[in-house]
């Protein structure tokens, strides 16, 4: 297992230029999550109405896999209904071994199924990180599950 | 002198791999790394020895009693205290800090006190005050430091009168390296009728130590980062303070008499060790600084030097690094934290596990520390007498290969 493949390009990409990065000052709902092993720090700020996402804000510190994580994660998320949600998470849970059940990735067809999240499979290999990775996935269930609307 | 690199071939670790490179063991300020003879007294300890001590009349149990004992002399020695009883064996360096704290603290703190400490002080010389000044309405102030990494004595003036009643400071920084001014707070402590506790964990293991010619009321250390096993520490204080320190656990075999409502205490310090103490671990902790004797503490600390200098010098060759702590070998030992562009320290110590090099990333168990130098995390690498220049050039080379893969132009 090459670093090469755990620090691919596009996970790089997505910690020096963050996506849905802030916080959101209308949110319905948020949570805070803490890696205590290592520090990592995400919070998720949601906006949801009707049963769907319409806005997600990340903020937090960290390592480049939870950072890279959680902007990869609102990127998936953002306008996807909870159901939807629920599902990628899942899915993106048996990509790390932290579920059973398919991972759904199509290797022929990379970034079909999870787009760029799929970046993180080298992760797997690194058993210490997969907590990162999975950071702000436990992190946006709890807001969702504190929504009150 | 400086070259002790025939002591790899005692630490059987050293020859082994971590993931299919030799492994590089550069985390010595969390833990150092285990010779054989420590390894060998444990093992002959409970395949001959082994008893309950203090306790049954019977020849194995005197052997092991002995052993115990023995034990105590040998760190009594090490650290040149008055006696063997000035030796009270703790857990570790934290349980020691606790003993002073709790021990000491809840009968002399009330409300409006202070609990003076540094900005760089270890979790474990923090956290045990805040629970007592919550118990007492103590409340707890810090020195700072200065731009060098050092801490800043000038502030005394301001945070220095006769409200504080411990001055409690780290010999050694496990993150900056820095060197306490040890001296000068035992007099400050004196000059208000404190006590002073040195959190000696990272100072007893890298520097010679004669705790009577430091001036101060309490020291804690533990053996786990001198060679010695874990579950083992020591904390000495001159009989005298000892004698005004109330046991913070209760239990078998500190207690003179036990009637229903109260008990009377042991001798010192056996009232300060309550129930079946670690026994193997103590004849570990004999054997570790009966080695450390042997190398010479002076040749530790030269070694140290050295090595940290070596250290401090290829690491400035790497770009877009920062290192965290005095530049100046004399005024500080070998734990070295750096940051290195915007690669998180967790990425670079993984980075470096996969070439075998075992390096720190994080707090260091020093949060207010890290807000101070305005970093979440830093990764460092440590040193102990099995460290050697080719470690550093290893350390270099894989810093490097960090940059390249995170594209740090
Ligand atoms: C400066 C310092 N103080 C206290 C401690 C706590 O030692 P222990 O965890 O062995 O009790 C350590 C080590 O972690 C340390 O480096």
């Amino acid at each position: 297992m090459s670093l090469d493949e755990l620090y691919r390009e596009v996970i790089l990409d997505h910690y020096r230029n963050p996506r849905h990065r802030g916080r959101l000052e209308h949110a319905t709902a948020h949570a805070e999550g803490q890696n205590p092993l290592c520090g990592d720090e995400v919070r998720i700020d949601l906006v949801v109405d009707g049963g769907r996402v319409v806005e997600i804000g990340v903020t937090g510190q960290g390592c480049s896999i939870s950072q890279a994580s959680a902007s990869m994660m609102a990127e998936a998320v953002a306008g996807k209904s909870v159901a939807e949600i629920e599902g990628l998470s899942s899915r993106f849970r048996a990509m790390m071994d932290l579920e059973e059940g398919d991972a759904g990735i199509d290797e022929s067809r990379p970034g079909e199924s999870l787009g760029d999240l799929e970046a993180l499979q080298g992760v797997r290999r690194f058993p210490v990180r997969i907590k990162c990775a999975a950071l702000p996935w436990t992190t946006l269930k709890e807001a969702l599950e504190g929504d009150a609307g | 002198m400086g070259d002790l690199s025939h002591l790899r071939d005692d630490f059987p670790i050293l020859s082994t791999e971590m993931n299919g490179h030799p492994l590089v063991y550069l985390d010595s300020a969390a833990t150092t790394q285990k010779p054989v003879q420590v390894l060998d007294a444990m093992d002959g300890y409970y395949r001959t020895t082994n008893a309950n001590v203090h306790r049954g009349a019977y020849a194995l149990a005197v052997e092991a009693t002995d052993a115990y004992e023995g034990a105590r002399a040998k760190v009594a020695r090490f650290v040149n205290a008055a006696t063997p009883a000035e030796i009270v064996f703790t857990r570790g360096t934290t349980t020691a800090i606790n003993a002073i704290a709790y021990g000491w603290g809840l009968d002399h703190l009330g409300p409006g006190d202070r609990v003076l400490l540094t900005m760089l002080e270890h979790h474990a010389n923090v956290v045990p005050w805040q629970i007592v000044a919550r118990h007492t309405g103590a409340e707890l102030v810090y020195l700072p430091l200065t731009d060098g990494y050092l801490v800043d004595t000038s502030a005394l003036d301001g945070l220095l009168d006769e409200r504080v009643k411990v001055v409690g400071f780290s010999g050694m920084s496990n993150v900056l390296g820095t060197i306490g001014p040890v001296a000068e707070l035992a007099a400050a402590a004196r000059s208000v009728g404190a006590i002073s506790v040195v959190d000696a964990a990272q100072m007893v293991p890298h520097m010679p130590v004669d705790v009577q010619a430091l001036g101060v009321d309490f020291v804690a250390f533990g053996a786990h980062k001198m060679l010695g096993p874990t579950g083992i520490g020591a904390l000495w204080g001159p009989m005298d303070r000892l004698e005004r320190l109330e046991p913070a656990e209760g239990g078998g075999e500190m207690i003179l008499d036990v009637g229903l409502q109260e008990s009377t205490w042991a001798d010192i310090p056996h009232r300060f060790e309550a129930g079946t103490p670690p026994i193997a671990e103590a004849v570990g902790f004999g054997a570790a600084v009966d080695y450390l004797e042997a190398v010479g503490m002076a040749a530790v600390r030269a070694h140290e030097e050295q090595i940290t200098a070596y250290a401090l010098e290829r690491l400035a060759t790497v770009p877009d690094l920062t290192v965290y702590g005095p530049s100046d070998v004399s005024a500080r030992g070998g734990a070295v934290s750096f940051t290195l562009a915007d690669i998180h320290p967790h990425d670079l110590a993984t980075i470096l596990d996969q070439q075998g090099i075992a390096v720190r990333a994080g707090h260091h168990c020093t949060r207010p520390l890290h807000r101070l130098l305005d970093v979440p995390a830093t990764a460092r690498a440590s040193f102990y007498v099995y460290s050697v220049p080719g470690e550093v050039d290893l350390l270099v080379a894989a810093l490097e290969e960090a940059r390249r893969i995170f594209g740090v132009a």
